[in-house]
């Protein structure tokens, strides 16, 4: 079936699941000032999980719950490099689903707590191999034992569609219809994708920012030319593509907690960065998504 | 003082396809630097210009983080082995 905002909406009425979405849109007031476009901040920390993937986390479960996918013995299971996974976990405390996540070791540990106090198992794969190497191990779990159900956020429709019909729509009525371009990462790519379809038709600009080495600290994002392709990912729903380097992202993570009290993660400085580019050169309002927020990075050397 | 050190596929394109190679040197730094002649630019991709491990990147001489231990300063013993991982994944 087809899913739609009323009835995922409806399905979660009552719980901290209906507080997912309608997330802050705030402006950049210092960063911003004297470029040519404004830029706005959609910072998606405020989500009950603390992130954007919570968005595509409850879709996805209700999707499969939906299906007929999950059986009172089943597990969801997933790769994740964290946030989906805490997003999967938080979901499935909730609706009373038992959830295995594969994550590389030795990532920071914020998330793996996380999702362990929301009731997840996890498997550890091989830190040398990163999300890739989770991914790989998560599908040999799949084919291993019927009960795991594979949730599968790089090729799920659900995680794309969730963009589409709530952060699409959620920025194109905060901004009155104002809203000229929409920059954010691209990791499963689900958000680019989705408001893509959202907004695009619209005449707003989609830009897309991926690391410019497949080395890089931008979590959540992935360096394309070397990772596992997304069945989800389509070049063409985007007018820009743009890379940035860890450095320039970290600098500006920090600035942005500085000098506009906005205390993100590694991928928002660096997506505030690409959409700081734009600003300079063009007018216009540019709506950036900052995925998830500092707190979950405290045990890395971004903030020591 | 002889010991492996193996690497993340990300490190691939620098190092012609190998993911464990056999270095020396007292500290990481002269690892490190062991490394970067036989395969120039490694060092770039592992520590900054100050000479510290990139924020992004976690070496662990054993089970070890580098960084408790002095960093590109740390002492590498004779026959252990060094892992370099990217400290952050992919995954929005």
């Amino acid at each position: 079936m087809t899913l739609n905002a009323g009835f995922v909406r409806e399905r979660v009425r009552g719980t901290i699941l209906e507080r997912i979405g309608d997330t802050p849109l705030v402006r950049l007031q210092r960063i911003g000032a004297g470029l040519r476009g404004e830029v706005w901040a959609k910072i998606e920390s405020a989500n009950p999980g603390g992130s954007v993937k919570d968005r595509a986390g409850l879709w996805m479960v209700i999707a499969a719950e939906a299906e007929g996918r999950i059986r009172q013995d089943s597990v969801l299971l997933d790769a994740t490099s964290g946030n989906t996974g805490v997003a999967l976990a938080l979901v499935c405390a909730v609706r009373g689903h038992n959830v295995r996540l594969v994550m590389p070791d030795r990532v920071s540990l914020e998330r793996k707590r996380i999702a362990t106090a929301f009731g997840a198992r996890l498997t550890l794969s091989d830190p040398l191999e990163g999300t890739d190497g989770a991914i790989r191990e998560a599908q040999r779990l799949a084919k291993s034992d019927s009960r795991f159900v594979y949730v599968d956020q790089y090729s799920n429709p659900a995680n794309p569609l969730a963009h589409e019909l709530t952060t699409g729509p959620e920025i194109w009525s905060q901004t009155g219809g104002a809203v000229t371009h929409f920059v954010a990462g691209v990791g499963t790519s689900g958000t680019v994708v989705g408001v893509s379809r959202a907004l695009r038709p619209k005449g707003v600009r989609i830009v897309a920012v991926q690391p410019d080495d497949a080395l890089h600290g931008i979590e959540g994002w992935k360096h394309m030319p070397s990772a596992i392709r997304p069945a989800i990912w389509d070049e063409r729903v985007a007018d820009v593509h743009m890379t940035m380097d860890t450095d320039d992202a970290t600098v500006m993570t920090r600035r942005l907690a500085k000098e506009e009290g906005i205390f993100t993660g590694p991928s928002g400085g660096a997506a505030i960065a690409a959409a700081l580019r734009i600003a300079k050169e063009q007018t216009g309002r540019i709506v950036v998504l900052i995925a998830d927020g500092g707190e979950r990075y405290l045990s890395t050397p971004l903030w020591e | 003082m002889a010991v492996t050190v193996r690497l993340p596929g990300a490190l691939r394109d620098t190092t012609g396809g190998q993911t464990k190679i056999e270095a020396s040197g007292r500290t990481l730094g002269d690892v490190i630097g062991d490394i970067d002649r036989r395969h120039p630019g490694f060092r770039g991709r592992v520590l900054d210009d100050a000479g510290r491990i990139r924020t992004y990147v976690n070496v662990y001489i054993g089970e070890d983080d580098a960084r408790a231990r002095g960093g590109a300063e740390a002492a590498v013993p004779e026959g252990s082995e060094v892992m370099v991982i990217p400290a952050m994944a992919g995954g929005a």
